[in-house]
């Protein structure tokens, strides 16, 4: 969908979320440690966040969220961002937006 | 390793074997070995048995001195019937070992039958056996899907020892890569498992995986949402895994880190968690009795806590397919046979702290 499309294309890292999904806050807190941080888009408190979420669902997405973009590219979910972590893949995709130390 | 190594010589009093002639060389292994079921001792015959085999290889060999202290008797007699004391001790070592192995498993299972039997005590009434089911937190209803996963999570601890102990036996035979990758494959699949079985049990509820009250208490005393630590996991492994070279002691050091930021991260999410639950259930008014909408709001947020244990249990499989994949077959199996070892000795723990007597200092 566009706006999935725009903003992770737009921001170097992205993660679809929900004020109450404390999921996507854990994988925000682990970008973070990583020393990056993430664009996160609210998709509740988005007047368009149905649509966001339908287009997550359409892209392979069990739940919508948390979604994760890095580079424009789906990386996937929870799951997924723990495997990278933990296989040492997920810093180097991480290494050009690492600002904070 | 050759395979005199894990042999004993038999002890006179245990009546396992004939009588030996007394011949120099066998009178040190009467006095210096006995019947125990420790595992220390054991070991320390394999290394001093080690030593003593060589002279066994000279005995028949070497020169006929030691045997002039006999009655003149003709040297190939001699020699006839020292190779049948051989070949008498050997079947005895081989009876005494498995008459140990068979100790060691009882004592396991007894250990076992303690715990469960403990654990029954704790629980009857929760399997709906007892006279106050109305007054624990189930409505007084028995939980099938949990009844099943206490039911199957006992076979799976059985099925566990019962690996654990061929795998031990695997990493100390001469049986090849292949042969042992077929072990490693089966216990590394015995983990995803219980996994599986987890995830089935957090569906039925998620609060009873979450309270380890179906671990033993060592086990949930060091558990971390519902199951152990990785990182911790990795640091109790690390030097059974040795030798490693430098790449991969970085490799797994880097592992471990991983897990634990992973670990951190999932850590603040249930802590956000528990905030917004608490708020949600405090939101409103409270002391008007009306709080229907609360707890229809809150229902969303304890689903959530089904997901971490699922995350979490993913952590603990991706670090367990991550040690593999950074390891020889040998090493992944000594690491497994460590980590069989230690749950065993954490619930082995567990049983004894619950039969200690009461009441003293």
């Amino acid at each position: 969908m566009d706006k999935v499309q725009k903003l992770s294309s737009e921001n170097g890292v992205v993660i679809f979320s929900k004020s109450t999904c404390c999921l996507s806050y854990a994988v925000h807190m682990l970008f973070q440690e990583l020393g990056v941080i993430p664009y996160v888009h609210e998709i509740d408190r988005d007047p368009e966040g149905k649509e966001i979420e339908k287009a997550l669902l359409r892209m392979g997405f069990n739940s919508p969220v948390p979604a994760v973009f890095i580079s424009g590219e789906l990386v996937g979910s929870t799951n997924e961002v723990m495997s990278l972590h933990l296989s040492g893949s997920l810093v180097r995709l991480l290494q050009p937006y690492r600002t904070l130390n | 390793m050759n395979s005199t190594s894990t042999q004993f010589v038999p002890s006179r009093r245990m009546g396992l074997c004939e009588p030996m002639p007394q011949v120099g060389m066998w009178n040190d292994y009467k006095e210096n070995n006995c019947m125990h079921t420790s595992q220390p001792v054991i070991l320390e015959v394999d290394s001093r048995f080690d030593n003593q085999s060589e002279d066994t290889s000279h005995g028949t060999v070497g020169p006929s001195n030691k045997y002039d202290q006999e009655e003149n008797k003709p040297v190939d007699k001699v020699m006839r019937r020292l190779a049948q004391n051989r070949e008498a001790a050997r079947k005895c070592r081989l009876r005494k070992k498995a008459y140990v192995q068979q100790l060691e498993n009882s004592k396991l299972r007894l250990m076992q039958l303690e715990q469960e039997l403990e654990r029954a005590r704790h629980q009857g009434s929760y399997i709906g056996g007892g006279l106050d089911t109305g007054q624990l937190g189930y409505s007084g209803t028995t939980n099938p899907g949990i009844a099943t996963f206490e039911m199957e999570y006992g076979h799976w601890v059985e099925e566990q020892n019962k690996k654990i102990a061929d795998l031990r036996n695997a990493l100390y035979s001469d049986i090849g890569d292949v042969e042992l990758g077929i072990f490693v494959d089966g216990g590394m699949r015995h983990y995803f498992d219980l996994f599986a079985m987890k995830a089935t049990a957090a569906r039925a509820d998620v609060f009873y995986l979450m309270s380890g009250t179906w671990k033993t208490s060592a086990e949930h005393f060091l558990s971390w949402i519902g199951g152990f630590r990785p990182s911790e996991l990795l640091k109790v492994l690390m030097p059974h895994l040795e030798p490693l070279t430098e790449q991969r002691r970085l490799e797994l050091s880097n592992l471990r880190q991983s897990c634990q930021q992973a670990e951190d991260a999932l850590s603040q999410g249930l802590e956000k968690l528990h905030q917004i639950l608490s708020e949600t259930v405090a939101d409103g008014q409270l002391g008007e009795g009306n709080y229907l909408p609360q707890i229809s709001a809150a229902m969303e947020k304890l689903e959530a806590m089904v997901r971490f244990v699922g995350q979490a249990d993913h952590l603990r499989q991706e670090t367990l397919l991550q040690i593999s994949r950074n390891l020889t077959t040998r090493q992944t199996a000594r690491g497994l046979l460590a980590l069989g070892e230690y749950f065993q000795r954490l619930r082995a723990l567990s049983s004894l702290w619950a039969s200690r007597p009461r009441g003293s200092a």
